[in-house]
């Protein structure tokens, strides 16, 4: 069926420069018009007149601070929790009700995740809107991800290297440390870059738990708020006065949210890289 | 089952098997499995697939300790130690013997850290000692001559015959008096299991050797004594050349014959 | 086993089965020569040994294939060894009775000359013994290898016999001198036969029971 053939290739060229067109055209857009906002000033200045004017400095460092908090809880977590359902677990009933659980986590919605994170976090625990919330609210969120990325390329390494491992002599933590984990790692990154992303762009969650529209210093400590790219963002474009007007300051939020998710991205692309060529398998 | 007569007056046994049985979960896999190894030679366990050779070779260091729900009954001895007795350390266990797998799996790591991997995990830190340890393995290998310029190189590149007498290697540098072999050359061309076969019989005089095959004219090529397993149970074991001359169980005949399986 | 290897080891017994009644027959003919002074039987005797020596090299060839091929073990092994050997016995047989002709073709050239051994019973026995000894092989039947084991003493008696009554006849009746050591040399030549065929049936024995007799008469006879 030769044209079958044909016409499916064709389908599917379609279907796959059709999203690399509005991928590009989103890109574009974002670019066109925030460029202009562009300089130095407007990274390394406070917001002035309500963010119609100056630049988005802290925002900046908030997300960043709240990038790192994220990933320092929820890596940890997602990796252990990965090596104890792929090399501890049991693999029965149990099991698979921790497996449902982590799968309907990965569903549900990120506002409810951030009301969560209010009523446990800042409430209950009562550490109040602050860095600490906030980390540990969007790290509930991303450690699906992190777990199914771990466990995945946990079970991707040969079950071979384990016997041999065992069978010299390792003990079973030996084993996954020297044999396993050093050949997880790369798959373990990936997963962490997908969780970098949705950490530093998510304002739901962030919204009820740590984020603030105008602060005037850089936060001190875990326990302070922080200003975010994504909320900052968001009131820009919907709740200021002069919305219409500044829309440059808006798409250059945009633009420079854009660029460091890329850059912590590429970040993590290096390392995973370095992992790969040195524990090739 | 099996007749101390069998062997000469004087043939010390490294392994005594009493009446082993094998469960995974429900499933009864060995039964009463009654068997004497050797010390010093090399005994192959032969019979059709399934028939639980290779369950109670992994019986022999606890490898089948990974495996949920398993269990397993009566007495296996290793120099006089009940290895399934509570307490007993099962890293010395695999220390004393060694493992061989079917399918060579070195680790992505030089040739010389996969040597090395057991000694260090072992405990060894120093560097003369661990390059000693490496070469005298990679020699009792027959694997030195074609590594000893490229320890550093990736065990991944090798033949896969290579890769084999590497995990050898790697076997031996623990340090054990006992190698089991799980059907060690049947990846290999036959050149390369040719090589496999001869350091077999070069490392007869200072291990004892258990070795499973499917291939009935290698156990007849290479071991000393033979055993045949059918369906979970020992059918018979003797001497090689009297099992492929004159078996006494017409199912052992028949198998060696290829009547059936 | 593999299903060549079947087909071939059947078409080896078979071939076997073919020389043994060939080489029977040969026998069979042969003594008749002799007893009737039959030139015609002797010569077709010993024309006839070209057969047999091809049918030899044919078995040895065919035994020699499966060994390569097949690598056969245990039973199949011992009945290839036992095959080759036996093989080698048959030809053996066969020559001893182109010898016999050989004799029945200078006997019948003679003048009329009654034989003064009864040489029938050594004939019938020595008959008697390559037939069983090729049964005894089809039949895998250890009673009767043991059996012709058991002729054989039987046949030495006779020989022996044989040998003394000649003996004396050679003294006293030196005009067939020639003749009487024509008839010697069939009795010894049955004599021979006689061995072949417990050889025979020592192969068999081997074959089945995996015991090497040949050299402990005593160990095992019933």
């Amino acid at each position: 069926m030769k044209i079958t053939d044909k016409f499916i290739l064709l389908f599917l060229r379609l279907i796959t420069y059709a999203i690399v067109l509005v991928i590009g055209y989103i890109l574009f857009d974002i670019i066109r018009n925030g460029a202009s906002a562009l300089n130095w000033q407007f990274v390394s200045n406070f917001p002035r007149r309500s963010g119609a004017a100056g630049g988005i400095l802290p925002a900046i460092v908030g997300t960043l601070y709240l990038v790192v908090g994220t990933i320092a809880v929820s890596l940890p977590l997602g990796i252990g929790g990965a090596i104890y359902l792929a090399e501890y677990a049991d693999q029965g009933r149990f099991n698979t009700l921790i497996r449902l659980a982590i799968v309907t986590l990965a569903g549900v919605p990120s506002i409810v995740f951030g009301l969560f994170g209010l009523g446990i976090f800042v409430l209950f625990c009562g550490f109040g809107p602050s860095i600490l919330a906030g980390s540990l609210t969007l790290a509930c969120m991303i450690l699906p991800t992190i777990i199914v990325a771990s466990e995945e390329s946990l079970r991707a390494v040969p079950k071979g290297f384990r016997d041999a491992s065992l069978a010299l002599g390792a003990t079973k933590w030996e084993m996954i440390r020297t044999n396993i984990l050093p050949y997880s790692m790369s798959g373990m990154i990936t997963g962490s870059i997908l969780g970098i992303g949705r950490a530093a762009g998510e304002t739901a969650p962030i919204l009820l738990t740590v984020a603030a529209f105008y602060l005037p210093r850089l936060p001190k400590s875990v326990f302070d708020q922080v200003m975010a790219l994504p909320y900052h963002l968001y009131i820009l474009a919907t709740q200021h006065p002069e919305a219409e007007r500044i829309r440059h300051m808006q798409y250059g939020t945009a633009l420079i949210l854009l660029l460091l998710v890329l850059g912590l991205s590429l970040g993590a692309i290096l390392i995973r890289t370095h992992f790969r060529k040195k524990f090739r398998w | 089952m099996v007749e101390q007569s069998i062997y000469p007056q004087d043939q010390k046994m490294v392994i005594t098997t009493d009446q082993v049985s094998f469960f995974y979960g429900l499933t009864q896999a060995l039964f009463g499995i009654s068997l004497l190894i050797p010390a010093q030679q090399v005994t192959a366990l032969i019979g059709p697939s399934g028939c639980g050779k290779s369950t109670f070779l992994r019986c022999l260091n606890r490898m089948n300790d990974t495996i949920p729900h398993s269990r397993v009954e009566g007495e296996i001895l290793i120099n006089l130690k009940d290895i399934y007795a509570p307490g007993t350390d099962v890293v010395e266990l695999r220390k004393e013997v060694g493992m061989v797998f079917q399918k060579s799996n070195p680790f992505p790591k030089s040739i010389f850290d996969n040597v090395a991997y057991g000694p260090r995990i072992h405990g060894e830190k120093n560097p003369k000692r661990l390059a000693e340890i490496v070469e005298q393995s990679l020699q009792q290998a027959a694997i030195w001559d074609e590594v000893k310029d490229r320890l550093q190189a990736n065990a991944m590149g090798l033949s896969g015959g290579q890769q084999q007498r590497l995990c050898i290697a790697r076997a031996l540098a623990v340090g054990p008096k006992i190698l089991l072999m799980d059907e060690p050359a049947s990846a290999l061309d036959p050149k390369a299991t040719m090589r496999i076969e001869d350091l077999i019989g070069e490392l007869r005089t200072n291990y004892t050797i258990v070795i499973v095959t499917h291939n009935m004219q290698q156990a007849a090529r290479v071991s000393d004594y033979t055993a045949f397993f059918y369906e979970g149970r020992l059918i018979e074991c003797d001497a090689t050349t009297r099992i492929f001359t004159n078996p006494r169980q017409k199912q052992t005949e028949d198998y060696i014959t290829g009547r059936f399986g | 086993m593999p299903k060549h290897m079947q087909h071939d080891i059947d078409k080896l017994k078979a071939k076997i089965i073919a020389m043994g009644e060939a080489v029977e027959d040969r026998v069979y003919q042969a003594t008749l020569s002799v007893i009737n002074r039959d030139p015609d039987k002797a010569t077709a005797v010993i024309k006839g040994d070209r057969e047999i020596d091809d049918m030899e090299v044919e078995i040895e060839e065919d035994c020699l294939k499966i060994l390569a091929l097949y690598q056969p073990v245990a039973i199949d092994l011992r009945f290839i060894v036992a095959a080759l050997k036996i093989n080698s016995d048959l030809e053996r047989i066969g020559d001893l009775a182109v010898n016999i002709a050989e004799r029945g073709l200078f006997l019948a050239g003679q003048e009329q000359f009654a034989i003064p051994f009864d040489l029938s019973a050594m004939v019938s026995l020595a008959e008697k013994m390559v037939t069983q000894s090729i049964d005894s092989l089809i039949n895998h039947d250890v009673r009767l290898a043991h059996q012709i084991r058991a002729a054989d003493d039987t046949m030495d008696a006779m020989n022996r016999e044989m040998y003394a009554q000649l003996k004396g006849m050679l003294t006293t009746d030196t005009e067939h001198v020639n003749n009487l050591l024509h008839v010697l040399s069939v009795g010894r030549h049955l004599e021979r036969i006689a061995d072949h065929a417990t050889n025979i049936a020592e192969d068999v024995i081997y074959l089945v029971d995996a015991q090497i007799i040949r050299h402990t008469p005593e160990l095992y006879d019933e």
